[in-house]
């Protein structure tokens, strides 16, 4: 780890002001920040403690939905009687994620911020262009079983490793910021996050400065289905190799809503109209599964070791599918 | 020669001979063998017990060792500069002759390898920054670490590349070849063949306290290191070759132990840069490895790659067992992993040709981890004989009873003690074995049920080891031997002997580990500790009693030894009464003809449910049963403790662990406990345990067989057969990980 | 810098990357919790802070000044053992010993958790999940046990949490 300069902020406007040097960041859990501090992956000359800003409230929103303060720990997010209720999926992508430690210290805002996963971007004598653009990508010839197989670059094919993010994405959340200037904005989560390409160094679109302060998630789909599915080597306390978060609806033999998201595939947490599309307005059978599966796929391309997870993420989809779609 | 003063103080005994009587099973006292609680528990659960890093020195400064970054190659430019700029570093030490290549194996008597100006594999440890705080040593190693320069050489760092270049390394505890009949005869001839090969990756102990030293130098040039290793005299031996000392100026440390699992059996690098650095700037240096630092430079079980070759009579009697293996190691090493070591002795067969080569790589140092040889031997062996099985369309319990020899089929010698077939008997009743299915027939929702056995054996060794016990004044006896506890029980266990053998209540026994000024212990390692120590403190008591009887006036065999009390000729003395200032006696084993005499080995049967999952591959166990027979088991509560540990460590080898080395330059790529998927708690179902009852007369004094390591052996291999029987897929390639069966899975 | 951890006011001017478990470890005495891998996958750091248990190894020292920490040198003495701690002894949860003192305070933190009401993966009903084998697995997979003491380490967590024999079986599934 590497000096740096340290400042605690009790207002989020005064978050922002504390960013004044070149490299400063914020930590609230610091649960991926440390961990890649240490290792000099991430190397902030100030750090900004705003884990004491008071945003750790679940609010009704007037649509029905609920607005998260950017502090509320993983553990109290998955707890919380109205995410339970309306946001199933949400609940228990987080109860998948991590451990209970973890999940106690994990901020929802952090959580989105999670680098992403790659055991040569974790290793500092590799070269890695997310690390140091340029240098070259390490997995290319080496191990990438758990990197990604959709979305990938020439560049980087590393893979986002939160359960959270991908329950918020099929849920269609929106995150709200403090820029550095002062204003607000809204940043839906489908814009939030940058597949590698030539910037794999990029993997979100925050500016310098930027603060998350709230996660707002509209009303939930009335009668639909909620669920995640993970598969992962260990039962527990490992990551992803594929999962899927979905809200599925059936109505009158038919599917009628389809919202569904997906984690261990890509540079971010995925979701792809096309595949709900060849779901909307079908009948739930193998064949809408089928094209469904046929749609994430398209394109996806392993790289020796990651292969399976082209078949697993097909066989998962369409149990899953099969299931929540079933009586 | 612990300073043995009148004639009753030693008790030396060679096994050359059989032991028939136990002076446990005469002792009053009736604690030997209960499930009494670990005495050292109350300190270990508090947080009190001191673990290497924790022994709390004055002006201790710290170290971080800098790993290299090539394979394979020279350090042209260290550049130690970009070191000293750091606020806090004191120094950065360089010693490119002393400094350890890699550890040592357990048991040597010398340094390993030393010199790191070439670098032999990624994470060689080359340099150690020194400063005031943790904080700027890590972060000026790190800056280190990427300056380094090298002059980089072509290195081998893919064993398929190589493996035909594989040699016969010389003998190693076992012979490296060993060839009895004609095996490519018989196999031609039998009605029945079975020719599978099967591949384990590399492994790590990944024991949870990593390496460790605090290295410290008293005015009269003697080091003491405080330390977290497994067995201390030859470690001490090791240390001093190392550093040119005298062996009477270091003493190691190790009282408590945060595991080892073989990682800690030989001294690890950073102890000679702990020593070298507290040397040169004259106070302690404190060097704890960060845990990819343990995966990169300590040490792994080798990868194998094991094919298996059996020829049967149509009734299941083999005719012909071919083991030959291939595993690999850096230039200079000759441990090879003994994976045939337990096919020597499980099964019969006239025809044997059981072999094991090495592959020179540049990868780091391969050497012993918890059940050398049979843990991934077994993996490959019990599997066979399963597929041996299901092609005889035979019970797979029915075929090893069948092969179950009365005598050792290569040395035409005695077992000491066996009770396989009586294991796999009493398992099967209790696990329910009669309602297994066919291969797919038990499917539930999603998930696919499936049951598989496999034997179990580990070799038994007896190993030099003197300890001395003191009954002072109070009445009060101490065991001092410097034998380690390394989650072992062994604090345990000589307490228990001691109270057995003395007549004591368990909590009027201390038991002082883990230091080298004690007598030679055995140390931790090879399932002898309990045996091999347990036996010296037996020796120590049987001396005391002795002199107890003497100062009674009676003879030994006449009196009784109970809660603190010597009972004879109707007489009750306390013995703190009897023993006046105290009294000592220093008590050692050796190994002796009986290791030829007979072969020994513990044995055991698994049993597993695993759950695959129809849709993912995922697997689950269910529910895993263990019968062990292991001679007098000394503590029952521990001892159940080292086979719950055992079947985890089957779980691992069978489901996830798996060393990764880059084809590019060798190096761990999942070197931390995120990407080296040790088993976590929801992985481990209920496990039952059970014992038979048995008594070992060739093994030792007190009639105890090896227990550490056998619960390991033939786990993983039970979950495989569980998992053919589950989805009808024999994979053979560990870990059995989901991407290997995803394709052979019925449609969704 | 200032700290209350086991109801004890400490000072101290550790280097400002310091952990709040290298501040324990290597400024304060403090040696019970245990660095095993100090990047928050094996859990042997786990302290309880402000009652919730968290890696120690990932925090700051400097962040936790207003806290209430407990280490696990805080449950009890060698003589005068929290429950947890004499759980641990007598249901041998335990070979090392060096996880354990993670495992401990993880223990205590997780059953205040179940008190509160939190779910965990293995919940059939988020809303309101009820203790057995199979859920303490899961809530305790954050910490690692190279020994293996898992099975003792889920009995003697059930013997704490007084769960019954048919509590501890109910509702147990293969779970993905």
């Amino acid at each position: 780890m590497k000096p740096f300069s340290y400042a605690k902020a009790d207002s989020p406007e005064a978050a922002i002001r504390e960013v004044n040097t070149e490299h400063t960041r914020f930590i609230a859990g610091g649960t991926n920040l440390l961990d890649l501090m240490k290792l000099q992956v991430e190397t902030p000359d100030k750090l900004v403690d705003i884990s004491r800003l008071p945003l750790d409230e679940i609010e009704e929103r007037e649509d029905g939905g609920l607005t998260i303060g950017a502090l509320v720990p993983n553990s109290d997010l998955a707890a919380d009687r109205r995410i339970i209720e309306r946001y199933e999926t949400l609940s228990r992508a987080l109860l998948a994620g991590a451990s209970g430690q973890l999940r106690n210290k994990a901020s929802t805002g952090g959580n989105l911020l999670q680098r992403t996963r790659c055991y040569y971007f974790y290793d500092t004598a590799s070269p890695c262009n997310k690390r140091e653009p340029g240098t070259g990508c390490s997995a290319f010839g080496g191990l990438n079983r758990i990197l990604a197989v959709i979305g990938t670059s020439e560049h980087c094919i590393a893979t986002h490793p939160s359960d959270m993010a991908v329950a918020m994405r099929a849920l269609d959340a929106t995150i709200i910021t403090l820029k550095r200037d002062g204003d607000k904005r809204r940043i839906s989560i489908h814009d939030f996050y940058c597949l590698p390409g030539d910037t794999p160094h990029i993997e979100n679109v925050l500016e310098p400065g930027e603060l998350i302060t709230h996660i707002e998630l509209p009303a939930p789909v009335e009668g639909a289905r909620q669920f995640y599915r993970k598969v992962r080597d260990r039962a527990s306390y490992a990551f992803a190799l594929v999962s899927i978060a979905g809200v599925v609806k059936v109505e009158d033999g038919r599917i009628s809503h389809a919202a569904l998201a997906f984690g261990g595939l890509a540079h971010m947490p995925w979701r792809n109209p096309d595949v709900e599309a060849a779901l909307v307005g079908k009948a739930p059978t193998r064949d809408a599964f089928e094209a469904a599966a046929d749609a994430l796929l398209d394109g996806a391309r392993g790289f020796g070791d990651n292969d399976f997870k082209i078949p697993l993420a097909r066989r998962t989809l369409l149990a899953t599918l099969r299931d929540v779609t079933g009586e | 020669m612990f300073g043995l003063g009148d004639k009753n103080s030693s008790n030396s005994l060679v096994m050359n001979t059989a032991h028939p009587d136990s002076l446990l099973d005469k002792g009053a006292q009736d604690v030997i063998g209960k499930p009494i609680s670990r005495i050292d528990g109350p300190l270990k659960v508090s947080g009190h017990a001191a673990y290497a890093a924790e022994y709390g020195l004055a002006n201790v400064a710290y170290g971080f060792l800098v790993g290299s970054t090539v394979g394979k190659g020279k350090i042209t430019e260290l550049h130690a500069e970009v070191a000293r700029e750091v606020p806090g570093v004191i120094d950065v030490v360089v010693d490119y002759k002393t400094f350890l290549r890699n550890s040592q194996q357990g048991g040597e008597k010398k340094a390993p390898t030393q010199g790191v100006e070439n670098v032999d594999y990624v994470g060689e440890p080359v340099a150690i920054v020194i400063a005031e705080t943790y904080e700027a040593a890590r972060d000026a190693a790190e800056r280190v670490r990427l300056a380094v320069e090298y002059q980089e050489q072509e290195g081998r760092y893919s064993f398929n590349a190589y493996r035909e270049e594989a040699k016969k390394p010389p003998y190693n505890n076992i012979p490296s070849h060993y060839d009895q009949g004609d095996v490519e005869k018989a196999l031609a001839e039998a009605p029945v063949t079975l020719d599978r090969t099967y591949t384990t990756p590399s492994q790590n102990s990944a024991a949870m306290e990593p390496h460790a030293s605090i290295a410290s130098w008293d005015d009269d040039g003697r080091l003491t290191l405080y330390a977290s290793l497994q067995m201390l005299s030859s470690d001490r031996q090791q240390l001093a070759d190392a550093l040119g000392l005298k062996l009477d100026k270091v003493r190691l440390v190790a009282r408590y132990v945060g595991g080892g699992f073989g990682s800690k059996l030989g001294i690890a690098p950073e102890s000679v840069a702990a020593a070298i650095a507290a040397k040169k700037l004259g106070r302690p240096v404190k060097v704890v490895m960060a845990r990819q630092q343990v995966f990169e430079a300590t040490v792994r079980r080798s990868n194998t790659e094991q094919r298996i070759r059996l020829g049967a009579n149509a009734d299941g009697t083999l005719t012909a067992i071919a083991h030959e293996t291939i595993c690999s190691n850096l230039p200079g090493e000759g441990y090879f992993e003994p994976a045939g070591q337990s096919t020597h002795f499980m099964y019969g067969g006239k025809n044997r040709l059981i072999t094991h080569d090495l592959v020179e790589l540049d990868w780091m140092l391969s050497g012993s981890m918890r059940a050398p040889g049979e843990a991934v031997g077994m993996l490959a062996l019990e599997t066979a004989m399963d597929e041996l099985a299901e092609t005889l369309g035979m019970d797979p319990i029915e075929l090893r009873r069948r092969n179950d020899p009365d005598k050792d089929p290569e040395k035409n010698v005695p077992y000491s003690s066996r009770m396989l077939t009586q294991c796999m008997d009493k398992g099967a009743e209790l696990f329910g074995w009669s309602e297994r299915r066919e291969a797919l027939g038990d499917r539930r929702g999603d998930w696919f049920h499936g049951i598989g056995m496999a034997g179990a054996g580990r070799s038994n060794i007896l190993m030099k080891s003197a300890a001395k016990v003191t009954v002072d004044g109070q009445g009060h006896a101490i065991v001092e031997t410097d034998m380690t506890d390394i989650g072992t029980g062994t604090y345990t266990i000589l307490a228990q002997i001691a109270a057995e053998m003395l007549g004591l209540p368990i909590e009027d026994v201390t038991v002082h580990l883990g230091d080298t000024d004690a007598p030679p212990g055995a140390g931790s390692g090879g399932s002898w500790g309990a045996t091999s120590s347990g036996s010296s403190v037996y020796l120590a008591c049987e001396a005391l009693q002795k002199q107890i009887a003497d100062k009674m006036g009676v003879e030994v065999g006449a009196m009784t030894l109970k809660d603190g009390r010597v009972i004879a000729e109707n007489r009750s003395v306390p013995l703190a009464e009897l023993v006046g200032d105290g009294i000592n006696a220093t008590g050692q084993v050796a190994p002796g003809l009986q290791a030829k005499l007979t072969t020994q080995a513990s044995y055991g049967a698994h049993f597993a449910e695993v759950a695959v999952n129809a849709i993912t591959g995922e697997t689950r166990v269910v529910r895993m049963l263990g019968v062990f027979a292991a001679g007098r088991i000394l503590n029952e509560k521990t001892a159940r403790s080292q086979c719950l540990g055992g079947m985890t460590f089957g779980i691992g080898a069978a489901l996830t662990e798996e060393v990764v080395h880059d084809p590019r330059n060798g190096k761990v790529v999942n070197h931390d406990l995120a990407e080296y998927h040790v088993p976590v708690n929801a992985d481990v179902p209920a496990l039952e345990v059970h014992f038979l009852d048995e008594r070992d007369v060739h093994a030792n004094p007190i009639h105890a067989k090896g227990i550490g390591e056998l619960g390991i052996c033939g786990a993983g291999a039970a979950i495989a057969n569980a998992i053919n029987n589950a989805v009808g897929v024999r994979m053979r390639d560990y870990p059995l990980t989901l991407d290997k069966l995803l394709d052979q899975l019925p449609p969704v | 810098m200032h700290w209350t951890i086991n109801g004890q006011r400490y000072e101290a001017e550790p280097d400002i990357r310091t952990t709040l478990l290298d501040l324990a470890r290597e400024h304060l005495g403090l040696t019970g919790s245990k660095k095993g891998c100090d990047h928050g996958q094996c859990g042997s750091c786990t302290m309880l802070v402000n009652g919730r248990r968290i890696n120690s190894c990932l925090s700051l020292a400097v962040m936790h000044q207003d806290d209430e920490i407990t280490t696990i040198e805080g449950l009890g003495q060698p003589d005068n053992l929290h429950p947890m701690q004499a759980a641990f002894v007598s249901h041998d949860g335990y070979q090392c010993g060096y996880c354990t003192p993670g495992q401990i305070c993880s223990a205590v933190g997780m059953l205040d958790e179940v008190k509160k009401g939190f779910p965990s993966w293995v919940s059939d009903d988020l809303s309101s999940p009820s203790l057995n084998d199979q859920e303490i697995g899961e809530r305790m997979s954050g910490n690692l046990c190279r020994c293996a003491a898992y099975p003792n380490i889920v009995d003697a967590i059930a013997e704490v949490a007084g769960l019954s024999e048919d509590q501890r079986q109910t509702s147990q599934k293969v779970s993905g």
